[in-house]
C-alpha cells in the first residue's frame, strides 16, 4: 500500500513543474489548435496500435498446444485462418499510414493556408537574442526591438525568418508550429492569437554556447493597447528626465556601447547588438535571461559572460559613477 | 603479445587529443596590456630599441575562437569601409605582405589602438581590448600567418578571394611604402 502511494506521488509530483506558459497543450490559435488536434490524434490512433500489439505478443507466449503433440503437424483449417488475418492486419496497417498522411498533408494545408495578414514581422536569429523588425508601408512607421514581440488579439500575422549567423528554429509552442531560421533563405510562418496574455518562445534548434538562453515573448494585447505599443515604439527615445539619466546618455554614447547598440534620438547607431531606444518598455534582458531592472542591467554590463558565457557582448571596464549612470540611463528608456 | 601491443597503442593514442581552451570572458581586472613596439632598427646609443611586449599574444595567436570573432568584428565596426576584405580602398591592403607599422601582432595591435598617420582613426576606449587583440589576430590570418588550422573558414556570404584557412603565407616584408602627401599605401 505504502509501495504504491510512493508511485503515486512520484508520478503527480512532476505534474507541479507544469505550466502554461510555454505549451503546446495550452494552444490559443488557430494553428495551435490544429496541432494539438494532430497531436492527440496520432498519440491515440498510434497508442492503440502499441496496446493491440503488446496485448498480442503477450497472448503469443501462452501454451496452446498439448503436451506431447507433434511440433511440426500442420492444421490446414487454422493456416488458412491465419493466412487471411495477417494479410487482413497489413491492409489495415497501409490504411492507417495513407489516413494519417492525408491527414497530416490536410493540417499543413491549413497552417500554411494563404490569409491575408493583418501585420507582417521581420525576425531576424543572432547568436544569441531576436531582432525584431515591424515592417510598414510608410517607412516611418517602420521599427526595429528586440526579444519581445507584440501582436494584436484577433489579428493575423505573418512572420518572415532569416538568420544572419547560424540556423535557429523560431518557436512559440502556445502559438505555432516550429520554423527554421535560415542564413541565406527566407522562411514564413503565420498565426492569429485569439487571447490577450504572455506567451513564451524559444529557439528550437541547437545554435551554439547559449542556446538555452535564447528565448523570446510574444505578448498578445488589445488592438487598442497594441496600437499604443505601436505608436511608442515608433517614437525617439524618451529625453533624459534627471540630471543622472542625462550624464548617462552622455557616457552611453562616449563608450564603446554605442559601436554595437542602436538609441534612436542619440549618436548611438550601432546595429550589431540589440536596439535599445525602449529598452525599459520590455520585461527581460539578454533574450529572457535577466529580469529588466536597472540591478541587472548594471550586472550584465559588468559581467555579461559571467552570466551569458561566450556572449558577443564585450566586457568593458566602465569606472563605477558611468557604470551607475548608464544604468540609470537605460532603465528609464521606457 | 600482438594484441597486447595493439592495445598498448589504442590507449596511447588519445594522448594526442587536444581541444583548444575557449576564453570567451576576458579577465575583469586590468584594462588595455602594455605593448611597447619599435617600428625602426635605429636607437640613439649602441644598444638597439626597446621592446617590451605583454606576452598576451600567445592567447590569441592561433586560437580558433578569437579568430572567428575577429573575423565577425572586422565587418560589425566596419574595417571594410576603409581596407575593403583586406584588399585595401582608401586604407592599406591588409591580404599582401608589406607592413607599414610592422606585422607582429603587437604592432597591428598598437595600429588600432593609437590610429595612424594619414586616416587610420585610434580606437582606444571605443573597442574593449581584447577585442582588439582579436581583430588584430584576425589581419594577419588575411595574409595567411595564423596556423591553418586555426583560421576562419569560407564565409557565408560573398567573398572575393579564397578562405582565410586556404590563403597561401604571405611572409612579412617590412617597410611598405610610407604615403608621403597622404595618397594610398603601395
Amino acid at each position: 500500500m505504502s509501495a504504491r502511494r510512493g508511485l503515486v506521488v512520484i508520478l503527480v509530483v512532476p505534474l507541479a513543474s507544469c505550466n502554461l506558459v510555454q505549451s503546446p497543450l495550452n494552444p490559443v490559435s488557430p494553428q495551435a489548435r490544429e496541432l494539438l488536434w494532430l497531436f492527440v490524434v496520432f498519440v491515440a490512433v498510434l497508442g492503440a496500435i502499441w496496446l493491440a500489439v503488446m496485448a498480442t505478443l503477450a497472448l503469443s507466449l501462452r501454451p496452446r498446444r498439448p503436451a506431447g503433440a507433434d511440433p511440426l503437424a500442420v492444421d490446414p483449417a487454422y493456416e488458412r485462418r491465419a493466412v487471411a488475418l495477417v494479410t487482413g492486419l497489413a491492409i489495415v496497417t497501409g490504411l492507417v499510414v495513407l489516413v494519417l498522411t492525408g491527414l497530416s498533408y490536410a493540417g499543413q494545408r491549413r497552417l500554411f493556408g494563404e490569409e491575408q495578414a493583418g501585420i507582417t514581422i521581420r525576425v531576424l536569429g543572432h547568436q544569441w537574442w531576436w531582432e525584431v523588425r515591424y515592417e510598414d508601408a510608410a517607412p516611418d512607421r517602420v521599427f526595429t526591438t528586440a526579444n519581445e514581440i507584440h501582436v494584436p488579439v484577433g489579428v493575423p500575422v505573418a512572420i518572415s525568418l532569416d538568420s544572419t549567423d547560424v540556423i535557429h528554429s523560431f518557436w512559440v509552442p502556445s502559438l505555432m508550429g516550429k520554423q527554421d531560421l535560415i542564413p541565406g533563405r527566407s522562411n514564413a510562418i503565420r498565426f492569429t492569437a485569439e487571447r490577450p496574455g504572455v506567451y513564451r518562445g524559444q529557439c528550437a534548434e541547437f545554435c551554439g554556447m547559449q542556446h538555452a538562453r535564447m528565448s523570446l515573448l510574444v505578448i498578445a494585447d488589445e488592438p487598442a493597447a497594441f496600437a499604443r505599443w505601436r505608436d511608442g515604439q515608433v517614437a525617439p527615445r524618451r529625453e533624459p528626465a534627471s540630471e543622472e539619466a542625462r550624464a548617462g546618455e552622455a557616457a552611453f554614447v562616449a563608450a564603446p556601447c554605442a559601436l554595437c547598440h542602436q538609441v534612436r534620438g542619440t549618436a548611438a547607431a550601432g546595429r550589431n547588438g540589440p536596439e535599445l531606444t525602449h529598452l525599459a518598455s520590455r520585461r527581460t534582458l539578454a533574450a529572457g535571461s535577466l529580469p529588466l531592472t536597472r540591478g541587472s542591467l548594471a550586472a550584465w554590463i559588468v559581467d555579461p559572460h559571467g552570466i551569458k558565457p561566450g556572449v558577443n557582448m564585450p566586457l568593458i571596464p566602465l569606472e563605477p559613477d558611468r557604470l551607475n549612470t548608464i544604468s540609470a540611463y537605460l532603465a528609464g528608456l521606457e | 603479445m600482438i594484441r597486447t601491443a595493439l592495445a598498448l597503442v589504442l590507449a596511447v593514442l588519445p594522448a594526442a587529443c587536444q581541444r583548444e581552451e575557449r576564453q570567451a570572458r576576458p579577465s575583469p581586472v586590468g584594462g588595455e596590456s602594455r605593448e611597447e613596439v619599435a617600428l625602426v632598427s635605429l636607437s640613439p646609443g649602441s644598444a638597439g630599441p626597446v621592446v617590451a611586449t605583454s606576452g598576451k599574444a600567445a592567447q590569441f595567436e592561433g586560437n580558433a575562437y578569437h579568430l572567428s570573432q575577429g573575423k565577425k568584428l572586422f565587418v560589425w565596426f566596419n574595417c571594410n569601409g576603409c581596407h575593403g576584405q583586406g584588399g585595401g580602398g582608401m586604407g592599406p591592403a591588409l591580404i599582401d605582405d608589406r607592413w607599414i607599422y610592422g606585422a607582429a601582432i603587437e604592432n597591428i595591435v598598437q595600429t588600432i589602438r593609437e590610429g595612424r598617420p594619414n586616416g587610420m582613426p585610434s580606437f582606444r576606449g571605443r573597442i574593449p581590448d581584447d577585442q582588439i587583440w582579436e581583430l588584430a589576430a584576425y589581419v594577419r590570418a588575411m595574409s595567411g600567418n595564423v596556423p591553418s588550422s586555426a583560421a576562419p573558414a569560407r564565409s557565408d556570404t560573398l567573398h572575393p578571394r579564397p578562405a582565410e584557412n586556404r590563403t597561401d603565407p604571405s611572409p612579412p616584408v617590412a617597410g611598405g611604402l610610407v604615403p608621403p602627401g597622404g595618397e594610398r599605401a603601395q
